[in-house]
């Protein structure tokens, strides 16, 4: 089913893919034209494939459930923000905070996201095949990041129990972030990310990992200077 | 809030659609910016001529004629809406001393290539009200303002201009300007409005003055300007974006060999020919971008 946004209202498109008749068994949806529009594919709880032809703004995907969206463009600040479960894939690049506070689900970007990628999130998987900007992963409580490019400024900051894997360069850590041995465990659970975004081709070996000095989680006169 | 646009033409194949262009990207920032809205476009000069870009406000244009005939020789007069564009050979500095005694008119800008017009008002009938589908240039920016510094006003309008062929729009707020304003008005230069932008904008002259290029300028302030800001500025022939360290404030840029566009969010430029082939991307924070010179 394919749904123009020259056409249709927003409001309209977001309403018809939020409430899918289900005995209609139409599992598939394109939106057409999205110009830059805000808050395309928000609040989706059911199990569907949608791609979006072309660049969308703002909070693209937020709040996702079951869905599996793909955005054949950039995405503006906040995709898949605060998403419970379902995948998000970009196919160009990603503007700030994407995947913020983000419970569940997977979210795949080809290309670089900007600053405070994965900030605040809560448990979802996010795999960046290019670069992420200043700031990612700021006060990340848990789930997994991964960078296959560098890593801005400050990564990981404040940071609670995500784990971030960088393959690149780190321009610097942010306060209680430190890189941390890889064992067995995080290389398999590196490959298993990888594979789920079609990147068997990268080795987990080559990946450094980065996580919470936990130093900061109770206030200690002797960490001060940190705050 | 506040939306800003600009675009930047590469080649000649657009310059008659410049101002369709920029009053497409204008309408579409509206959701960031209903308070007033203006623009700077910058055109084809003649040699030896300057044009003034005046608010006659609310005074009648033939009373502002004839006020300043037998006072500044201009080549000619043209108004449109409220505003006016006065084109002289005489020396600017003069004209600006006699254009400073009428207390009812306000210059916005002025320069050999530029033209400025700003109002209060929402950005659709702002740009309805100028025409500015009919003009053509070579580069222009705009803004939408969703205002929190200083009143609703014409003066607290963007795009500012305090140089001859400068302007600057902004979106963010600076906290050092009043320190800034001070040192700057002990320089010579005049502001006219509390805007934080205005003082950015006369921070920005002071530096071309003094040689600095366009990049030059911009990169020293990152390091006196405190606050949040993206900006784009343009010059007679230069074109340029950058953001605070901290980024706060978005921009998405589109470059295609024929332009460069630049807005607060991709929706500003989705009408923009081509812009679905073009190389799209973030500016970093604390870079200069900077076309032309």
């Amino acid at each position: 089913m394919k749904l123009d946004l020259r056409k249709l209202k927003l409001r309209k498109v977001n309403e018809t893919l939020q409430s899918i008749d289900q005995k209609r068994n139409n599992k598939s949806y394109t939106i057409l034209n999205p110009e830059g529009n805000h808050a395309i594919c928000a609040g989706l709880t059911d199990d569907i494939d949608v791609t979006v032809k072309g660049h969308v703004g703002y909070y693209c995907g937020g709040m996702n459930q079951n869905a599996n969206i793909t955005v054949e463009g950039n995405v503006g600040t906040g995709v898949a923000e605060n998403m419970m479960s379902g995948k998000i894939h970009v196919k160009g690049n990603a503007s700030q905070s994407a995947g913020a506070t983000a419970h569940g689900g997977f979210l795949v970007i080809d290309g670089d996201a900007s600053s405070r990628c994965g900030i605040s999130m809560k448990g979802i998987d996010i795999v960046v095949k290019g670069s992420v900007g200043h700031m990612s992963a700021f006060m990340a409580q848990s789930g997994n990041l991964v960078v296959c490019g560098d890593a801005g400024e400050a990564l990981g900051d404040s940071l609670y129990e995500t784990d971030i894997y960088i393959r690149g360069r780190v321009k610097s850590l942010g306060a209680d972030c430190i890189e941390k041995k890889m064992d067995n465990k995080h290389l398999k659970k590196l490959d298993k990310l990888l594979k789920k975004a079609k990147l068997d081709k990268l080795k987990s070996k080559d990946f450094k990992r980065y996580g919470s000095a936990r130093k900061l989680y109770n206030f200690k006169i002797d960490n001060v200077s940190n705050y | 809030m506040c939306g800003i646009v600009g675009i930047y033409l590469k080649s000649k194949k657009f310059e008659k659609d410049l101002g369709k262009m920029l009053s497409g990207m204008l309408i579409n920032m509206e959701s960031r910016g209903p308070d007033s809205a203006g623009f700077a476009i910058y055109k084809k000069e003649k040699k030896e001529e300057f044009k003034y870009s005046i608010c006659i406000n609310n005074l009648a244009f033939e009373k502002f004629k004839n006020g300043i005939t037998g006072k500044i020789k201009f080549t000619s007069i043209l108004k449109n809406s409220d505003h006016v564009i006065l084109s002289s050979k005489e020396n600017p500095k003069k004209v600006l001393d006699i254009l400073n005694e009428f207390k009812e008119v306000s210059l916005v800008g002025y320069g050999k290539s530029i033209e400025i017009f700003k109002q209060i008002g929402n950005p659709k009938d702002v740009v309805k009200k100028f025409n500015l589908e009919n003009f053509s240039g070579t580069h222009g920016i705009g803004h939408t303002r969703m205002a929190t510094e200083s009143a609703i006003t014409t003066d607290g309008s963007h795009p500012y201009s305090t140089g001859s062929d400068e302007c600057l729009v902004h979106n963010g707020s600076l906290s050092n300007h009043n320190n800034l304003r001070r040192n700057l008005t002990k320089k010579g230069i005049n502001f006219k409005s509390e805007n934080d932008t205005e003082v950015a904008a006369g921070y920005i002259s002071n530096h071309l003055s003094s040689k600095k290029n366009l990049k030059e300028t911009l990169m020293s302030g990152l390091d006196d300007l405190d606050g949040f800001y993206t900006f784009i500025t343009g010059t007679r022939k230069g074109f340029a974006i950058v953001r605070d360290e901290i980024a706060c404030k978005p921009a998405v840029v589109a470059e295609t060999k024929d332009y460069v566009a630049i807005a607060s969010e991709f929706q500003a430029m989705a009408h923009l020919p081509g812009v679905n082939m073009a190389k799209i991307f973030e500016p970093e924070p604390g870079i200069v971008y900077s076309w032309g010179n």
